[in-house]
């Protein structure tokens, strides 16, 4: 993938059936994004887990489990991977010093397995519009998310429209139609109070009308316990797979990544009513470190596809295990 | 006679069974157990490291009530603490008399600060107030709207800037205009911001400053993880909080990071949002929220009921008597009174795990007419009977039965069966807690020895209805039970 899988290569496009969207994800600049909206964490907080390892290297008994536990549980993965891996390096080092180099690539060869995952750029339609439909609870970041994707989709040279598929919240229509003021984009609206799925239908009439490469369906946020608004995802669903069969062809969680275990049910309830293909973890600059994604990818075999990183229009990037893994842990 | 009552007389049993005191050994397995279900709840790790800590300390020592298990015990002390913890509670939004009171409202981005302000006007509105709302986020797109569009809809004013790039100008404009127009709040509708952002929360300190809002409060995410200490603790340092809204309890989190940001900035939670719309704010209950986010309700709820239906002295006599067989037909009525107490009982039942079914034939009114006639029957009884049944002999049996007016067979049951109960609940107080744990499931599953079987049976029993190849079977069974109990007493 162009998606800079390797912090060596960066910008390297790698050769063959790279989908066209992702071809320009794979310009650099998105890699330097993301280690610097990292950085700001960085300075913020104190410590490191290299601090549980003195260079001596440190003996492996309770107590330092019990650290790593902490550093662990910290990361929002749950006490369910915590204590896996816990286990695991207590079974691979106790009673003797490590370095920490060793115990850190333990883990995070651990984790970067558990994240693997076969394909991170986004589907493509075969032909015709490549639908995408972004679902989630309320103020995870889902408009936001369209505004960037847009973006990125857009600077790639691809044309797209999007559909202001809430028609519940105050000002939702009017937000996302200032990110596609700013993109350049065509949106579709219906009144406030409109039925969503006419909307997405419309989105996607008009996507096909004009030959867009793209149209990205918005919707309000719901929980994922509120069971009507989880049936009207699957009419949603079903509407637009009447305009166009076969679509949506990627509906996308947005994640929070301040969740914490809440995030496990989100995903299956998503899931379960909308067929989820992937998720967006947006506010990945902040403190918290979105760990939560570890289990939720174990569970439902959910990959990560972008991470949020700011409120801006370029704060996007693709989702890369390896730069994830490493900064679950650093501080 | 016992039919439908032996299932509430098991409860009894286990009501009296076990003691000791919270050691740091028996309480290891329970204080792990909560450990973990509190971080499962999203508590901060350096919160639950604090909160258990305190509360070891605190349970240590602590006698175990006969009923329980000292982690259920201790799973109750946690719930106190918790709900101490949590609290007080403060929904006041201490309105000044003599001038426009300044709430201003500051979190994470997408918190429902915005949808938080609108909860509040409409809970002002109720008390006929109408606030001046400041739309001073001026960084979200369509942020301003969004406000707007609040206002509206509960008919309250909205203070916009469009052309300002300066929310601190805002708001100070927003003030000097309700004070201008004499309302009596003005609520601030800050923008989201990172704790780590540093330019934003300086902004967010040069609005404190300039304005110098009345109420602060931090309005925190419903399902926010692991951050919220820090996040919650970076408001706090630069704001000096006065209060804190969680919101989106409406859906299935457990809101543990309600006790982290409590922890950290150890100012009273206001409200929480249950909702989108606007009446969906309620005041904050500490004890809801405690039991939220142990989620370990149907233990808390049993060990509670437990506390109030054996109080301490009646429970270290029962006790005592029953370790040393001194156990009688009296001390057994007392018991049978105070666990078929109406509605008490079957509340208790209804919450032990797996005890449900026994409800509803303790809420029968059979079970009360069999309760009753045991009661007769032990009361027609003589002191010395009651002391040592052996006594009864035929004419004795007869006398009882017509002072009862039951069979007198019936009263050869209720003996027969009170002689099988007796060494258990011996065993069930003495014996360490393995023992006592693998009877009591037994118990519960419903193989109770000696149950069941004749007496005055007036109707038939509520309970579940055997098949005789069945019913074969489950005597085979308690006869094997009581074998099995029988070697283990001796
Ligand atoms: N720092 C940061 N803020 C973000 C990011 N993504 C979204 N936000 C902010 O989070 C807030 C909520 O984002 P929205 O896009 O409106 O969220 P939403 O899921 O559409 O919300 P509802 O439609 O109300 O359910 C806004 O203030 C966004 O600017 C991100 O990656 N980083
Ligand atoms: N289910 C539920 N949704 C809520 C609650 N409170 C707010 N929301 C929703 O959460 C989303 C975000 O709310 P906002 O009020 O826009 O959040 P905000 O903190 O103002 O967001 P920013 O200004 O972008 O930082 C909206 O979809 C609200 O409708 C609540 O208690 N329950
Ligand atoms: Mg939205
Ligand atoms: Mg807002």
């Amino acid at each position: 993938m162009a998606f800079w899988r390797s912090k060596t290569a960066p910008s390297q496009p790698e050769s063959g059936e790279t989908p066209p969207a992702e071809d320009q994800a794979g310009q650099g600049g998105m890699f330097t994004k993301f280690s610097s909206g990292l950085q700001k964490t960085r300075r913020v907080l104190g410590t490191d887990i290299r601090d549980l390892f003195k260079s001596e290297g440190r003996l492996v008994d309770e107590e330092f489990l019990d650290e790593l536990f902490a550093r662990l549980i910290r990361t929002d993965m749950g006490t369910g991977p915590a204590n896996k891996i816990r286990d695991e390096v207590a079974k691979q080092y106790r009673g003797r010093v490590v370095q920490l180099e060793e115990v850190v690539a333990t883990i995070t060869t651990e984790i970067r397995e558990q994240l693997r995952q076969d394909h991170g750029g986004l589907a493509k339609a075969d032909s015709g519009p490549t639908v995408i439909l972004v679902v989630g609870v309320n103020g995870s970041g889902k408009t936001t998310s369209i505004g960037k994707l847009a973006n990125h989709l857009r600077s790639g040279g691809h044309s797209l429209v999007l559909g202001a598929g809430d028609t519940f919240r105050a000002a939702a229509v009017e937000q996302l139609t200032i990110w596609a003021g700013r993109i350049g984009c065509e949106i579709v609206t219906g009144k406030s109070g409109a039925d969503p799925a006419s909307v997405a239908f419309q989105c996607v009439d008009k996507a096909m009308e004009t030959g867009a490469d793209y149209a990205i369906i918005d919707t309000a946020g719901r929980l994922q316990t509120q069971s009507n608004l989880m049936q009207e995802l699957q009419k949603i669903r079903k509407v637009i797979d009447k305009r166009l069969p076969g679509a949506p062809h990627e509906v996308l969680l947005v994640l929070d990544a301040t969740a914490g275990q809440n995030a496990i049910s989100q995903a299956k309830g998503f899931s379960a009513a909308a067929a989820c293909t992937g998720i967006v973890l947006a506010k990945l600059d902040g403190s918290a470190k979105g760990g939560v994604v570890l289990p939720i990818h174990e569970q439902f075999q959910l990959p990560v596809k972008f991470v949020g990183l700011g409120e801006g229009l370029d704060d996007m990037a693709a989702f890369d295990p390896d730069s994830f893994a490493e900064a679950l842990f650093q501080n | 006679m016992f039919d439908s009552l032996s299932e509430g007389l098991q409860s009894a049993f286990k009501s009296l069974s076990g003691k000791g005191k919270l050691t740091e050994g028996n309480m290891r397995d329970g204080l792990k157990i909560v450990e973990q279900s509190l971080l499962e709840s999203d508590v901060s790790y350096s919160v639950v490291k604090e909160f258990m800590a305190h509360v070891s300390e605190k349970a240590l020592g602590k006698r175990v009530l006969l009923s329980l298990r000292p982690h259920e015990e201790l799973v109750r002390i946690v719930h106190e603490e918790l709900i101490e913890t949590l609290g007080p509670v403060d929904p006041s939004l201490h309105l000044k008399a003599d001038r426009p009171t300044v709430l201003m409202l500051c979190g994470l981005q997408g918190s429902g600060k915005t949808t938080t302000c609108g909860k509040l006007t409409q809970m002002l509105r109720e008390q006929q107030i109408e606030p001046l709302l400041v739309a001073a986020d001026l960084q979200r797109p369509a942020a301003i709207e969004q406000l707007k569009i609040i206002g509206e809809q509960l008919g309250v004013p909205v203070h916009t800037e469009t052309d300002h790039q300066d929310p601190v100008k805002v708001c100070q404009n927003g003030v000097d205009r309700a004070r201008r127009d004499g309302n009596r709040v003005v609520i601030l509708d800050t923008a989201g911001r990172l704790a780590i952002d540093e330019e934003l929360m300086a902004q967010l300190k040069r609005i404190d400053k300039k304005v110098g809002p009345d109420q602060v409060y931090l309005v925190v995410d419903g399902m926010t993880g692991q951050d919220a200490v820090n996040s919650a603790g970076a408001f706090n340092d630069a704001l000096e909080l006065d209060g804190v809204v969680m919101t989106k309890l409406d859906g299935d989190a457990r809101g543990g990071a309600l006790l982290s940001v409590k922890q950290v900035t150890g100012v009273p939670i206001k409200f929480i949002g249950t909702g989108e719309r606007f009446d969906a704010l309620e005041p904050f209950r500490p004890e809801g929220m405690a039991g939220r986010i142990l989620q370990m309700g149907d233990m808390v709820a049993a060990a509670r009921e437990a506390h109030r239906i054996v109080d301490e002295s009646e429970r270290e006599s029962l006790e005592e008597k029953m370790a040393s067989g001194q156990f009688s037909l009296d001390d057994f009525k007392n018991l049978m009174q105070k666990v078929a107490q109406p509605g008490l009982m079957g509340r208790m039942m209804g919450m032990m795990p797996g005890m449900s079914q026994f409800k509803e034939a303790l809420d029968s009114e059979e079970a009360g007419g069999q309760m009753k006639q045991i009661i007769g029957a032990i009361n027609s009884m003589t002191p010395a009977e009651r002391k040592n049944p052996k006594l009864i002999d035929a004419a004795r049996r007869t006398r009882i039965a017509a002072g009862a007016g039951v069979q007198s067979s019936s009263i050869t049951q209720l003996i027969k069966q009170f002689d099988t109960m007796k060494p258990i609940m011996q065993m069930m107080s003495g014996k360490g807690g393995g023992d006592r744990m693998a009877m009591l499931r037994q118990l519960q599953s419903g193989a109770m020895p000696g149950m069941g079987g004749g007496g005055a049976k007036i109707k038939q029993s509520t309970g579940k209805r055997l098949s005789p190849a069945e019913r074969e079977k489950q005597r085979k069974e308690r006869e094997k039970l009581k074998r099995k109990m029988k070697r283990k007493r001796r």
